[in-house]
């Protein structure tokens, strides 16, 4: 596809030369972006899809062949139930972004240029630090003698420890902490674009607090709401590092077990094969987020 | 049922900055009143208190005889068409014009029949379907009176709701809105900078400037008893002139302008015991000729400078004492009567057509 035709523009021929030389600059911006997709996207992916159809030999080698099985085995029970669960967390994860993530992204959207500037930054202060190193902080905040329940005692709201870490309990707490920035940030930029009018528009027209959240906000962020759920849920689903660490391997979800097939278990075209289904999944996630978000613009 | 408004003392500050200085102001059930003021003078600012949108700093609302000052936007029952229209970006056309009555949680065919009604009565009927970015200036405008209309409210704010449309359209809007609020008997308080906007549709103006209300009163006291000097120059641009009291002469006033023409007026109009003031000359009021002219006040001039302005020709006259006037001269047809730039003329003014203002 074109990506710099324009549903209003003549066809290429009727273009008169500068439009054509214009097009043509364009195309040549966008090169670095192409040569990148080409070879860190395009490349591997190919690769991927060719592996998931050959076998391995005894000592992990990839032999050139072409054979349903990997396939067959993604269809195991085994791993359809680790697809699920995957799927569950991710969603889980999705749903306490969200409402965890709104309210905070309102709060920023409508507060005061100064403010909003310096919320925005404490939102991102987190990525300064690397993602396994903050990982490994929940560890010692989730631990038996650590910094939570350390907290919790000191305020006699539990007297025995609480079993946090190595729970699924842990790996939420960790994917939650992993995406809300990637929930809050869309959200913040449709809740900062909603003209202030409108929300007293509401209020003129008999809408109580409520009603205008449900009637009006609601509607006005939903583009943001779908791409935040976009940016978590699909991502969430492949996550490996927060289940190694938080999980203690106790819940493998779906990336672990890619993880382990190309580094452990040295299957790779088994491993390829559950890659190539989980990027079915992204894409068909992707493509049902996009025809809901048309279908509100529409 | 149409209901009254009270400002009583009203101020609004924005920090140091004082938007409304104490203002009280009567609305009757049912009429319908024009802030006209500058921009920036305190309209918008008026209306949003009145809506809801913005709490006095001191002073109280009321809106049919309740106290309405510490009552949320959506429990009072005014209904306001917004200056950049606010329509929901998300909802038709017919959705929009609805939301109100979906709040009021009136049964949806009812409701289905007063949308197709608003929707007819600002002529936008087909478009119901369209969504607020498919439609041009005039017709968000229209769709937002819709949208406030439906909802019968007790007193409607119109805060500049004709400034986006062409003049053609925008006078018919001006009749339609003025014959649609005396069908309805809505109390209508409308915002705008356009006097002859003003003029044409209110039943009362008040004239806003830097917070204050410099003039009430109807289009007719307004335009030819201009009490203040910016009220009398905002509407009509009207001539201010420093005037001297020379004597009283029987039922009429002597005065002399700063160039030495000497002019009578109305003795009502002089304030006791007072030396010197400032009178407003209509320039519609003085009667430019090239033959004499019969008048209480009869003083020759020449034209400085022409201006074309259609149906009427803006004249800048000069006294032989060196006084500048604004006039105005119909478009005679004639080449003979015709003024020009250079041309001698006769000017006469009628003593009754002088008034006093305040500075
Ligand atoms: N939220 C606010 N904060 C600070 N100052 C404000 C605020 N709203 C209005 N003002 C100031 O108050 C004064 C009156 O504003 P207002 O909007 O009422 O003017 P207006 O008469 O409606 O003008 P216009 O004809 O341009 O719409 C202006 O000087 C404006 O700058
Ligand atoms: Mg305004």
């Amino acid at each position: 596809m074109d990506p710099l035709a324009s549903p209003a523009a003549p066809d290429a021929k009727s273009l008169p030369s500068d439009h054509r030389r214009a097009r043509w600059r364009a195309w040549l911006l966008l090169t670095p972006m192409v040569l990148w997709l080409v070879a860190f996207v395009v490349v591997p992916t190919a690769i991927l899809l060719v592996y998931s159809f050959c076998e391995r030999d005894e000592l992990g080698r990839v032999v050139f062949s072409f054979t349903w099985e990997n396939y067959q085995r993604v269809l195991d029970p085994v791993y359809l139930r680790i697809f699920g669960r995957s799927i569950g967390y991710a969603a889980l994860t999705t749903v306490i972004c969200v409402v965890v993530g709104f309210p905070v992204a309102y709060c920023i959207g409508r507060a005061s240029e100064a403010w909003r500037q310096r919320l925005l930054l404490l939102v991102m202060v987190p990525f300064w630090t690397s993602f396994l190193i903050r990982t490994y902080a929940w560890i010692t905040i989730l631990k038996e003698e650590g910094l939570l329940n350390g907290a919790l005692s000191a305020l006699s709201i539990v007297h025995a420890p609480l079993d946090l870490l190595y729970t699924p309990s842990a790996v939420v707490i960790g994917l939650v902490y992993a995406y809300l920035p990637f929930m809050i940030l869309p959200i913040y930029g449709s809740v900062e674009k909603i003209d202030g009018a409108l929300i007293e528009a509401a209020h003129d027209l008999g809408a109580g607090p409520l009603r205008v959240f449900t009637s009006v906000i609601i509607p006005l962020t939903l583009p943001g709401i779908a791409a935040g759920t976009l940016l978590v849920f699909v991502p969430a689903i492949g996550m490996f590092a927060v289940t190694d660490l938080l999980g203690g391997a106790q819940v493998p979800l779906i990336g672990n077990v890619i993880q382990n097939q190309f580094m452990q278990a040295r299957d790779w075209p088994f491993g390829a094969a559950l890659g190539m289904v989980f990027m079915l999944l992204f894409a068909v996630s992707y493509g049902l987020i996009l025809r809901f978000r048309r279908e509100e613009t529409a | 049922m149409s209901a009254g408004v009270e400002l009583c003392n009203v101020t609004k500050r924005f920090g140091a900055m004082t938007a409304v200085d104490n203002v009280s102001l009567r609305i009757e059930p049912g009429e319908f009143l024009t802030l006209l003021g500058p921009s920036g003078c305190g309209k918008t600012t008026m209306l949003r208190m009145i809506a809801g949108f913005d709490v006095p700093t001191s002073g109280a609302i009321r809106v049919g005889g309740e106290d309405v000052t510490a009552l949320p936007p959506y429990r009072r029952p005014v209904n306001q068409v917004f200056q950049s229209y606010a329509l929901f970006p998300h909802l038709s056309v017919a959705e929009n014009v609805g939301f109100g009555l979906r709040m009021q949680g009136v049964a949806k065919g009812e409701a289905a029949e007063r949308i197709a009604q608003a929707i007819e009565l600002v002529s936008l009927a087909g478009l119901g379907e369209r969504r607020p970015h498919q439609l041009s200036g005039g017709q968000k405008q229209r769709v937002a009176l819709a949208r406030a209309l439906v909802c019968r409210p007790k007193v409607l704010l119109l805060d500049e709701p004709l400034s986006a449309l062409d003049a053609k359209l925008r006078h018919a809007m001006q009749l339609e809105l003025k014959q649609l609020q005396r069908r309805l008997g809505m109390t209508f308080v409308f915002v705008t900078h356009d006097q002859e906007e003003a003029l044409t549709m209110s039943d009362r103006i008040a004239i806003v400037n830097r917070g204050r209300i410099e003039q009430f009163g109807s289009a007719h006291e307004i335009y030819h008893r201009p009490a203040t000097a910016f009220a009398a120059d905002f509407v009509g641009q009207a001539n201010l002139l420093e005037a001297e009291f020379v004597r009283r002469e029987n039922g009429t006033v002597r005065v002399k302008l700063s160039g030495g023409l000497e002019l009578v007026l109305s003795a009502a109009t002089w304030p006791d015991d007072t030396a010197k003031a400032l009178i407003s000359i209509r320039p519609e009021k003085i009667h430019v000729s090239k033959q004499p002219v019969q008048a209480e006040n009869v003083f020759a001039a020449r034209v400085e400078e022409e201006v074309f302005k259609g149906a009427l020709d803006h004249l800048i006259l000069v006294t032989p004492g060196g006084a500048r006037l604004n006039a105005v001269a119909a478009n005679e047809s004639a080449l003979l009567e015709a003024i020009h730039a250079g041309d001698q003329v006769f000017c006469g003014l009628h003593a009754s057509d002088l008034v006093v203002v305040r500075a």
